[in-house]
């Protein structure tokens, strides 16, 4: 039933594609090939956009008071008093909306505009990429971008072979094989192309990029199609001459573009107090509200129903309550100030000021591969300086990725010198290896030359060691030009090994599927490839099996020493002890090691073997089985030729900046896919696990029991509790700090599993997080995002997830904060990142320098802004008790509309966006600096409230003030000084001045912005004030401008600058008091360090040694197979001509019959539903 | 702002990073400059022990002085009130207060007697002053047409009797109404502020001791803003230059018993640049105020203005306050060069200066006994 509900699903919900029938296909109107990522086009700009920003809650909220506005009853300001601000931040928000659109209409018409060849009325022509429909057939060049999702027909390729890079897809960077269905593969030129008339019925567009289902309807048959038959949009075409396609999904139904779906929108913490705090706001706004309406209630009764000979009622108002109800929205109007709608675009204007930094730092961009820092996400940044976890991939973030072959031991002779210190790697100690092989990799590093002369002397067992090394790989070779090699490899290890052999005079030339071409101490000679026993995670080792020109078989095996050493003869007790102390050598010092061995065979031997291996390989179940046992049989009493130590390269300053970061009391967490001794290996190189440890707890138990009871263990007790107290308000941290110091958590990730089940889970946070390192090894990326989310339930901290590859991607788009590498790996890690750069060591910087200068920025904003508006807007509830709470303003109209936009938004502006309170090496030398932020010190609900009291305290000293000092006061010509428009212009300055003196003290770092900013803002304030008080405008617009002549009536008052300077002092000098006091009582490390001036130098030390490591083999499967079945050979680079016949090999039979199966089976069931 | 994860450029933008044979490698090194560094040049200023405690000792010595010298000043001026409210039985203004009917065309007249202890030298400044009286309340403070206000012959149209019509005739403001117009006159000047303009007249007589009565002349003009005088108020010029012409077609306010073109007989001084109604036009800030009435010139002779003695003042009683509690004030002052008699703005300096150095002392014992002045060596990790 499970079948026929498939069909009936793909029969309905399916897509037909005639291959050169554009008429046919037109009929089911599929999505053209153009690909339109843009928002908007200029006719629908103005409307979409307004929609999407009024979506905003804040900007509807605007929108709802500007309505009120318009209610005459109610209007307490004029509607300019809103709609100037909201017009301007929605006018700014759109500028940057029209900015990124236009962006992405030139990237969109560039992609569009490509040329593609498509084939049309049986010749090809050039096309645009958005010309091209459903149903096309387009030929393919190699090193070209696929134009849409393709059913590959043909290749240049024999058995319709092709090869792609997915790496813009999935990030893999190794390369894939698509074969086309048998019966297209033969149609090779567009004459026979053309005539092609199948129909593909297939699954409807979706996002799964590994799963492809689909029938082929071609001449009455039925032949199925899966994944291994697409190309898909965004791969590239390699090693391929050129291939033919059949379009079956275009432009925006491709399976890219399916799989850009809407990112998870991230909000910082910071972003996430705001939205409590605007609410609590409200909610105040709405109690004040209540409170003045009440007052306003008994005002109307008691005093205004009385007062009406001289003030009557509102036309619709007839009695005190609804006057109330009315004053309550008048109240809202006025006092909506608290939350200024400035608020959110200078939030946003400081984190985009501050993502440009990062994106401008030079400290953070990397030569070598020309990458600068960038941050993808400009919403992020202040966040950057409260992350308290790092969870970082192993591969290509703390290691380049590259090996080098660092020490080998041959015959019990060790050779290879410690080449830890990178500096005293100098070019003069290096081997010269150009002099003795012309065929030398001139990047290749090696420092003994006593191993050089062993191999010019003519020393057999080297000889044989680097024969091996030379034969026993899957590396492929080019040769572009005589002796200018470029080897191709599965893995970076064996890179390294290939070359190595290379220098050493042992040269990799060339391989067929029959033959391995080797120049030996510049004599090429040619074995023929016997067989090739393949690697995998099981046997942990490969073999080749070659008869050499003389006619010797001799099987070259390397692998693991721990499986390897087993299969020795026993004759090489006295060298296995030796090499074994040699490989134990190796791996403390941090290197991955391999054992080498050989064996002859007799010609007998090789023939009854052989036989049984094609025996299993005929095997139709236990296939598997079948060859390992034969495997097996001939890997025995093998002859041990020596072990290989190869070092994996950390980045550049990795151990530095793990030192640092956790410093700064930032735990940092592996999680890595390799395997536990790699992991451990690299947790030392890279000092996040040191030999001073009391203990590294190794949980490996594949159990629920097992595991519980590793977690539990003697030795765990104890020291786990200290670590519960998650974010906020944590105490001494000190004690916690100290004791989760000297214990290391490695954890594998069949483990891990368990250890994440509901019920282990806490256990296992206060363990791991007890712990000053933890490693997750073998971790799957589902497995990596759910430790990330762990961290983030149960901590409530701030994570934050480094990465390169494909695997990442999960971790990094589920903690608060993703880093990309930009490295080797593809860039699907960077696209799914939010800050992306191409160092591991840029880390610190961005957090420690950038992250926590963001978070000081913004926090100092956020306090002063709440601090201003409050002592702005509170001023008119004071003022309510004075004037029969009629909401009447305190302040002239104009100045309630400017006081935000105009006169205080700059200088706030530029201190969120300039202030430094220490310089950036500061921050790096005294990582504690960072902690104020992982304890959310700077901006939380106390420092809110402490905030809005002094607001509010301002707002008390304002009002009453200039209520005390001007109710009596007269001008010196008798004309009493306690008119409103006096005490409007008298407080509003006051208020000015007020605010410019606080932001004065707030700002610690003055560049010539800040100067420009605090005093254009306090001199605009006083040429606009006397702009719109003078003549000239009130001439034009008599009910416009009431206030004509009041600042200069004003502001020539003694009295009122006398007020002024009382109402400043009162404000400021008890601000100025209690900061000094907290300065000279309890100083921050900041304070104490900003006036701390000498230099500290020199604080972290070299790398040292390190511990037992292991074996490690990144290699595939499968390869070996690929190599002897000729299938991988590009015709181009060998003459093959006499293989290309002969190329009956398993694998490509397994693939075809497995292919043949499907489309029988899946035949019948077509049947059984038609 | 919800971002899509693919663009376009996004694509495209690998090829050129990981084809290193492209040849159009632009060189992405961001720009060495100090603004894009960070590393603008900037004074970084620190409150420290050096810095604060001055400043502190600085403000109280400022603040002291000014303080002493503004209460000085301020109890140097001579003030004298008298309330003339007669909500009390014993006040002579009982019965204009108590008999008072908006339909009275014929005023009231109130005598009451009061002493001067004090010469008082110089101009003297004669205010009248009321409480209770909402001049500040959103509804009161709007209603005024300062278009009319301003001469504009516009706002004195009859309104419009038709549609087509009033898009050209612009009526008084509606911020007026319900003080706009009266059966579809426009009211001049219209609002709820004109309106309720306070017309008490005070007369100030001199009781010689020989006992004789002599009255003392009040100046009414010079009494305003200049601004208001000059530019704000203005009649509306029509095709004559009569007042009584130019406000043709127009109606009082009703609380008033004359037109504003028979506000004075000066026609200086009349309409809408009437110094009485301009004053009552510069509405108060607060519920209890007082505003300029009338200034007693001082004689060119050596003898005070107000010599000591008994005054009486003469009220015409027109203004009905006691509906709403509210209360009226007589007040004579002298005046400064700050202005009339304000002890608080004295005192508050001297208090603030005395706090702040307070502080400074405190503040420098807090710093010597607990202060963190090694701070150098407190610096770890």
């Amino acid at each position: 039933t499970f079948c026929s509900y498939y069909f009936i699903h793909l029969i309905c919900f399916s897509i037909r594609v005639r291959a050169n029938d554009r008429e046919y296909n037109e009929k089911f109107q599929y999505a053209s090939n153009c690909i339109m990522t843009s928002k908007y086009n200029i006719i629908t700009f103005l409307p979409v956009n307004l929609f999407e920003q009024f979506q905003e809650v804040a900007n509807t909220y605007f929108l709802f008071l500007l309505i009120l506005q318009l209610i005459p009853q109610i209007s307490s300001l004029s509607w300019f008093t809103t709609i100037v601000p909201l017009a301007l931040v929605l006018s700014i928000t759109a500028v940057k909306d029209a900015t990124d659109d236009y962006f992405r209409h030139k990237s969109d018409n560039q992609v569009n505009n490509r040329q593609s060849q498509v084939l049309i009325r049986g010749s090809l022509q050039n096309e645009k990429w958005m010309n091209v429909r459903v149903g096309d057939i387009i030929k393919l060049e190699n090193n070209q971008f696929v134009a849409a999702d393709l059913l590959l027909l043909s290749s240049t390729e024999p058995h319709g072979l092709c090869y792609i890079e997915t790496a813009e897809l999935d990030g893999e960077t190794n390369m894939k094989v698509r074969q086309s269905v048998s019966v297209t593969s033969e149609l090779g030129d567009p004459n026979n192309l053309a005539s092609f008339d199948g129909e593909v019925v297939c699954e409807p567009p979706n996002n799964k990029l590994d799963r492809f289902s689909g029938t082929l309807y071609w001449r009455e048959k039925k032949y199925s199609l899966t994944n291994q038959n697409m190309l898909l949009r965004g791969c590239v075409l390699r090693n391929t001459e050129a291939c033919y396609g059949l379009v079956i999904f275009a432009g925006p139904d491709t399976k890219l573009m399916q799989n850009s779906g809407r990112t998870k929108f991230k909000r910082t913490s910071i972003d996430r107090l705001m939205n409590t705090l605007v609410l609590w706001i409200f909610g105040f706004l709405v109690c004040m509200g209540m409170i003045l309406a009440v007052g306003n209630a008994g005002w109307e009764k008691e005093v205004g129903s009385l007062f009406q000979s001289y003030l009557a009622w509102d036309t619709p108002v007839n009695n005190f309550l609804f006057s109330a109800f009315l004053s309550f929205w008048s109240y809202v109007i006025i006092l909506n100030t608290v939350v200024p709608i400035s608020l959110y675009v200078s939030v946003e204007v400081i984190r985009l000021g501050h993502s440009y930094f990062i994106n401008w730092d030079q400290q953070m961009f990397c030569s070598q591969c020309n990458t600068a820092a960038e941050a993808r996400t400009t919403t992020l940044n202040e966040e950057l300086g409260q992350v308290e976890y790092i969870f970082s991939d192993k591969t290509g973030t703390l290691t380049q990725n590259i090996m080098t072959f660092n020490k080998c031991s041959i015959n019990g002779q060790s050779y290879g010198k410690d080449t830890h210190n990178t500096c005293a790697c100098s070019r003069d100690r290096m081997l010269d290896f150009s002099l003795f092989n012309p065929l030398a990799d001139p990047d290749f590093c090696f420092y003994d030359d006593k191993l050089l002369e062993s191999v010019k002397v003519g020393d057999s067992c080297t000889h044989e060691f680097f024969r091996l090394l030379s034969l026993c790989h899957t590396v492929m070779s080019e040769e572009k030009s005589e002796g200018e090699l470029v080897y191709k490899a599965q893995s970076p290890d064996e890179g390294a090994l290939v070359t190595a052999a290379r220098n050493f005079g042992f040269v990799f030339r060339s391989r067929t599927p029959g033959t391995i071409t080797t120049t030996e101490m510049g004599r090429t000679v040619t074995y023929s490839l016997l067989a090739i026993l393949d690697f995998n995670n099981i046997r942990k080792r490969m073999s080749v099996i070659v008869r050499n020109p003389e006619g010797r078989i001799r099987l070259y095996c390397k692998g693991a020493d721990t499986v390897l050493l087993e299969r020795l003869h026993p004759c090489n007790q006295e060298v296995m002890s030796i090499t074994s102390d040699h490989l134990n050598e190796y791996a403390a010092d941090g290197l991955r090691t391999l054992a080498l061995a050989y064996r002859d065979l007799s010609e007998d031997e090789w023939e009854a073997w052989s036989e049984s291996h094609r025996f299993a390989d005929k095997a139709t179940d236990c296939r598997e089985d079948r060859l390992a046992a034969a495997y097996e049989e001939v890997e025995q009493n093998m002859m041990l030729l020596g072990a290989t130590a190869i070092e994996d390269k950390l980045q550049e300053g990795v151990p530095e900046t793990i030192a640092v970061l956790s410093l700064a009391n930032i735990k940092i967490w592996v999680l890595t896919g390799d395997k536990q001794e790699t992991a451990v290996n690299i947790g030392y190189s890279c000092k996040m696990l040191t030999d001073d440890m009391t203990e590294v707890f190794i949980i490996s138990g594949h159990t629920v029991q097992s595991v519980r009871q590793e977690l539990r263990s003697e030795g765990m007790q104890g020291w786990r509790e200290p670590c519960f107290n998650g974010n906020g308000f944590k105490e001494g941290q000190e004690g916690g700090d100290t004791a989760g110091g000297k214990f290391a958590l490695v954890i594998n990730g069949h483990s891990l599993a368990h250890a994440l089940e509901a019920d282990m889970e806490a256990e296992f946070v206060s363990t791991a997080c007890a712990c000053k390192a933890v490693i997750c090894c073998r971790v799957t990326p589902l497995q990596k995002a759910q430790v990330v989310e762990l961290i983030k339930k149960r901590k409530k901290a701030v994570t934050l997830a480094i990465g390169d590859g494909a695997n990442d991607i999960s971790m990094i788009k589920s903690a608060h904060i993703g880093v990309g590498i930009s490295g080797q790996e593809g860039i699907q890690a960077v696209l799914a990142s939010d800050y992306s750069f191409s160092q591991f060591r840029f880390l610190q910087r961005l957090l420690l320098v950038h992250g926590r200068w963001s978070y000081l920025r913004m926090c100092r904003f956020l306090c002063y802004f709440f601090y201003k508006n409050f002592a702005f807007t509170m001023v008119h509830f004071w003022f309510g008790f004075f004037c029969g709470f009629s909401a009447q303003t305190v302040y002239d109209q104009y100045f309630i509309t400017l006081f935000n936009i105009v006169y205080t938004s700059l200088p706030v502006l530029a201190m969120g966006i300039f202030d430094q309170d220490v310089p950036d090496h500061r921050s790096l030398e005294y990582p504690k600096l960072y902690e104020p932020g992982q304890l959310n010190l700077l901006f939380n609900k106390r420092e809110f409230f402490i905030c809005i009291a002094q607001g509010i305290y301002t707002s008390v000293v304002l009002f009453f003030v200039p209520y005390a000092v001007l109710s009596n006061a007269t001008q010196s010509n008798g004309v009493p000084l306690a008119d409103y428009q006096t005490f409007a212009v008298t407080t509003a300055t006051a208020l000015v001045i007020v605010v410019s003196v606080q932001i004065v003290l707030d700002t610690g770092f003055w560049t010539v912005f800040n100067h420009v900013f605090v005093w254009g803002s306090l001199g605009s304030y006083f040429i606009i004030m006397f702009a719109l008080h003078s003549q000239t405008l009130f001439r034009i617009f008599p009910n416009q401008f009431h206030f004509v002549g009041s600042a200069q009536s004003t502001l020539l008052q003694p009295v009122v600058w006398l007020t002024i300077a009382l109402a400043t002092a009162i404000c400021i000098v008890p601000v100025l008091a209690f900061r000094f006091l907290k300065l000279d009582l309890k100083p921050q490390l900041s304070d104490t360090v900003r006036k701390h001036t000498k230099t500290q130098q020199g604080r972290l030390g070299a790398r040292g040694g390190s511990r037992r490591s292991g074996y490690a083999f990144a290699h595939q499967e499968g390869f070996g197979e690929l190599i002897t079945s000729g299938k991988n050979m590009r015709l181009s680079s060998l003459a093959l001509a006499s293989f290309a016949s002969r190329h009956s090999s398993s694998w490509i039979d397994t693939l075809h019959t497995q292919t043949v199966h499907t489309v029988c089976f899946s035949g019948e069931n077509t049947k059984t539903v038609i | 702002m919800m971002a899509s994860s693919y663009s376009a450029k996004d694509e495209d933008g690998h090829i050129t990073v990981s084809g290193p044979g492209g040849g159009t490698l632009r060189n992405k090194k961001p720009e060495n400059t100090a603004f894009k560094q960070q590393r603008l040049p900037a004074w970084q200023p620190i409150l420290t022990a050096g810095t604060v405690l001055p400043a502190f000792f600085i403000i109280g010595l400022i603040f002291i002085p000014i303080g002493i010298g503004l209460y000085v000043t301020s109890n140097n001026i001579k003030e004298f009130e008298i309330d003339y409210t007669g909500d009390d039985t014993s006040s002579p203004c009982y019965n204009c207060a108590k008999n008072f009917s908006w339909n009275n065309t014929k005023s009231c007249t109130c005598t009451i007697p009061f002493q001067l202890d004090q010469p008082y030298e110089s101009n003297v400044f004669m205010y009248y002053g009321l409480s209770n009286f909402y001049q500040n309340h959103r509804r009161y403070v709007k209603s005024r047409d300062d278009s009319q206000l301003n001469g504009n012959i516009d706002s004195l149209k009859v309104g419009a009797s038709s549609p087509m019509a009033s898009r050209k005739k612009k009526k008084p403001s509606k911020e007026c109404e319900p003080y706009a117009s009266i059966d579809n006159k426009p009211i001049a000047p219209c609002g709820a502020i004109a309106n309720s303009m306070f017309n008490d007249t005070l007369k100030l007589f001199y009781n010689d001791p020989n006992g004789t009565s002599v009255p003392i002349p009040l100046t009414s003009t010079g009494i305003a803003w200049w601004t208001d005088k000059h530019v704000k108020f203005r009649n509306p010029v029509g095709t004559n230059s009569n007042l009584t012409a130019v406000f043709q077609g127009t109606v009082k306010p009703v609380n008033w018993h004359r037109p504003v073109y028979e506000l004075d007989t000066d026609p200086e001084n009349n309409g809408f640049i009437n110094e009485d109604f301009i004053v009552w036009m510069r509405t108060a800030a607060l519920p209890t105020f007082r505003k300029l009435y009338r200034i007693i010139q001082k004689k060119n002779n050596m003898a005070p203005t107000l010599p000591r003695g008994n005054y009486t003042l003469v009220v015409d009683y027109n203004y009905p306050v006691r509906s709403f509690e509210g209360r009226k004030r007589m007040i004579l002052s002298t005046i400064s060069w700050m202005g009339g008699k304000n002890p608080f703005l004295g005192i508050a300096y001297i208090t603030v200066g005395s706090v702040c150095f307070f502080l400074g002392v405190v503040l420098l014992v807090i710093h010597h006994k607990y202060g963190n002045r090694n701070n150098s060596a407190n610096i770890s990790n």
